[in-house]
């Protein structure tokens, strides 16, 4: 286990390399510098610019180095020293920007998880029990329509929905009044109010996923020896079906974890835009348009760490469940 | 001596012992070629046929759009700002009582709200705007080949305005807009899986063929771009792009970085199923003939995994269009004067423009959402119908 546990890492590795290398590249994108935009914005608005200070800061973030001895000072400040680059739009070093807004990405797309599993699980056994019933017809359209609908879109949706029927406006994770207040039951139950939006527009695409797999492998369970003679025994029906199959066809739920984590990730940053959620995507959109690219690269950065980080666990957790991967 | 018998019918030309069973026709049996039996399995899905018809008929629109469109995607009407759609009607009352067939929508009267200088606007039954079908209206060049002001449908005078659909926030037509935004959107999907196609295949059979240290590259190379969030990429790509370019240029470059992360799945099924036939019979028979690498791949093998290749590209198409939608919807794929669903989209981006007028969103969500259906299910055909010779 703990060979496979080191394997695994060491093949992260070179894939953390290569995103960091994207990452890179779309910092470096964009025509010029920072350093030439600040100036131009500065000149703007009529501030003076220091030459002296320039200077400073081109040896510092050593913009007239080669490229790769740029990447290489980008990557060691990060791995070293946690120093992500400056954002020169908020006049603030990029790592006391981005922390909380990731935290909130990861706890949304969490939450987001927590109901794909949540949905998914019971319908899915639903569905492979009672195939082409009229339950399992309506759960594959909602599915259908589920994967089919732009996760903006559901998002417009659902707060015009709200908007007009409901009366509430559903913007952000918290309402105006709790904003700044202390940690409390109330506070937490509007979060709640707040979040099922997002957790619902976010989750749907991988709920309807996930239901089709697990409605595939049930099926191929059910039909095998061991349950008939389970059956044949005189099991009640839902031990028969929830001792062994159900187990059985779970692993596609640990694998989710894997495929379904950058799925969530990228629909939390368009959700969050459109809602004005504070999580990394508002903030990232709005680093892209204003050129402020160390902010922006290191975003993109962690959000690919993090489905790494997610691919991992559920490979550990898959291998944990299933010798049959631990002994390959 | 007995005489020799001639036989004056057609010459036989089935198989001494016959295959068929019978009353069956020649091409339901193993007589019929792969593409036929493809064919078979797939007329048999009835929703994949119907999602296929819908996807012939919005690229239908997209070709004929200027002729479909009533109006043109950029003529302004400042008097008919977010005015609601107006439905079609079919008789109308003459002025002597009697009612008669004429097809036609009713117009508005709009009262002003002096206090949020908002326009409201009231069906007005005594405004009639006769309608009708090749309607000549404003002039437009169709396909840059000629001038010609036919309509396939719009008011029977070119002044008066129909809106089936409603108005945006300058009076513009939002149907005529929607047609137009169907050119765009439909082709930035099959432009981008063109694409991605291209690298897919190449990649594909390149890591399937050789496998070994090339495999080992381009799966690496997959799995990082895969495991990458798509919306920040799209969004850090999407946002270098120099605000001077021409919109053509904006256009193919949004289809490019759209399809730069959509040929990993691709990839990935040319390479399984290169591994599956690298050792088949015919292929090593090829091999042995003395045909060379490029030949092995481009002649023996690929021609057989067409029918996956196709049904794969189809999957891919609705996350294309998805895609580009999101970008311009967030303001940083395409822009106006270009217009795209996306792009009409953005009008629709606050909740109180939604309340103000709907129609805004529903129409342009509509249309990205059966064309994204409508994909899912035509691919979803076609891949099971892609192997005609499992069970």
């Amino acid at each position: 286990m703990l060979r496979y546990i080191i394997k695994r890492l060491l093949y992260m590795i070179p894939t953390l390399l290569g995103i960091s290398m994207i990452a890179f590249v779309i910092i470096q994108l964009p025509p010029g510098d920072y350093l030439t935009s600040l100036i131009s914005r500065m000149t703007q608005n009529g501030e003076n610019v220091d030459p002296a200070q320039i200077a400073q800061m081109r040896a510092i973030y050593g913009f007239d180095d080669p490229i790769w001895v740029q990447y290489f000072k980008w990557i060691t400040g990060i791995l070293l020293r946690g120093d992500f680059g400056y954002s020169f739009e908020w006049n603030r070093p990029v790592s006391e920007l981005i922390w909380q807004r990731m935290g909130a990405t990861l706890s949304v797309s969490l939450a987001a998880l927590l109901f794909v599993w949540a949905v998914s699980l019971p319908i899915g056994i639903y569905s492979a029990m009672r195939r082409h019933s009229v339950g399992d017809h309506i759960a594959t359209f909602f599915g259908f329509i589920g994967l089919a609908i732009p996760n903006f879109i559901l998002a417009l949706t659902l707060m015009y929905v709200s908007y007009k029927y409901l009366g509430q406006n559903v913007g952000g994770l918290q309402s105006q009044e709790f904003i700044d207040a202390p940690a409390s039951w109330a506070k937490f139950v509007d979060l709640l109010a707040h979040l099922w939006i997002p957790v619902v527009v976010i989750g749907t695409a991988g709920t309807a996923s996930l239901i089709r797999i697990l409605r595939a492998n049930l099926t191929d369970e059910l039909s095998k020896p061991y349950v008939i003679t389970a059956k044949a025994k005189g099991l009640p029906e839902y031990k028969v079906v929830l001792k062994y199959p159900v187990r059985i066809a779970l692993n596609p739920f640990v694998s989710a974890i894997g495929w379904v984590l950058p799925n969530l990730i990228s629909g939390v940053t368009i959700t969050a835009i459109v809602l004005n959620l504070p999580t990394a995507g508002p903030l990232l959109l709005r680093a892209l348009i204003s050129q402020d690219m160390y902010l922006a690269g290191s975003f993109i950065l962690l959000m690919g760490s993090l489905t790494l980080v997610g691919m991992l666990i559920s490979d550990i957790l898959l291998a944990l469940l299933d010798p049959r991967i631990r002994f390959n | 001596m007995t005489v020799h018998s001639f036989i004056d019918d057609e010459l036989e030309t089935a198989p001494a012992i016959s295959a068929l069973r019978t009353g069956e026709a020649v091409e339901t049996t193993a007589a019929a070629g792969q593409w036929t039996l493809i064919w078979h399995k797939f007329r048999q899905n009835k929703v994949a046929i119907f999602a296929g018809a819908v996807i012939l008929f919005l690229y239908f629109v997209a070709i004929f759009a200027e002729f479909l469109a009533p109006a043109l995607p950029e003529a302004s009407r400042p008097q008919f700002t977010y005015a609601p759609p107006q439905a079609i009607s079919f008789f109308a009352t003459a002025e002597d009582g009697s009612t008669q067939f004429l097809p036609h929508v009713q117009g508005y009267t709009q009262t002003v709200d002096q206090a949020s200088l908002r326009r409201t606007f009231v069906v007005d039954d005594s405004l009639v705007v006769p309608i009708g079908f090749f309607v000549h209206g404003p002039k437009y060049r169709m396909w840059g080949l000629f001038d010609t002001d036919l309509h396939l449908l719009g008011p029977l005078k070119s002044t008066d305005t129909m809106y089936l659909m409603g108005s945006d926030k300058l009076g513009r037509d939002l149907l005529s807009r929607l047609i137009y935004g169907t050119r765009i959107s439909m082709s930035i999907g099959l432009i981008g899986v063109l694409f991605s196609l291209v690298l897919g295949v190449t990649l594909g059979s390149l890591s399937g063929f050789y496998g070994g240290w090339v495999d080992m590259i381009i799966q690496r190379g997959i799995e990082i771009i895969s495991s990458m969030p798509t919306i920040p990429l799209w969004l850090g790509l999407a946002a270098a792009i120099p605000i001077t370019w021409s919109p053509l240029q904006v256009y193919f470059i949004i289809t490019l970085i759209v399809s730069l992360f959509g040929w990993t799945g691709l990839a990935r099924e040319v390479r399984g199923r290169f591994f599956a036939l690298r050792t088949e019979d015919f292929v090593t028979a090829a091999r042995l003939d003395g045909s060379r690498e490029r030949r092995l791949i481009f002649r023996h093998i690929l021609p057989s995994l067409t029918s996956h290749i196709l049904a794969v590209v189809t999957l891919a198409l609705p996350t294309m269009i998805v895609a580009e939608t999101a970008l311009s919807f967030l303001g940083i794929g395409l822009k106006p004067p270009v217009v795209s669903w996306g792009v009409l989209l953005q009008d629709a981006q606050n909740v109180r423009t939604i309340a103000t007028a709907p129609w805004l969103l529903i129409w342009p969500a509509g249309a990205v959402v059966i064309a994204v259906l409508s994909f899912n299910f035509l691919g979803d055909g076609m891949r099971d119908a892609a192997d005609p010779y499992e069970s």
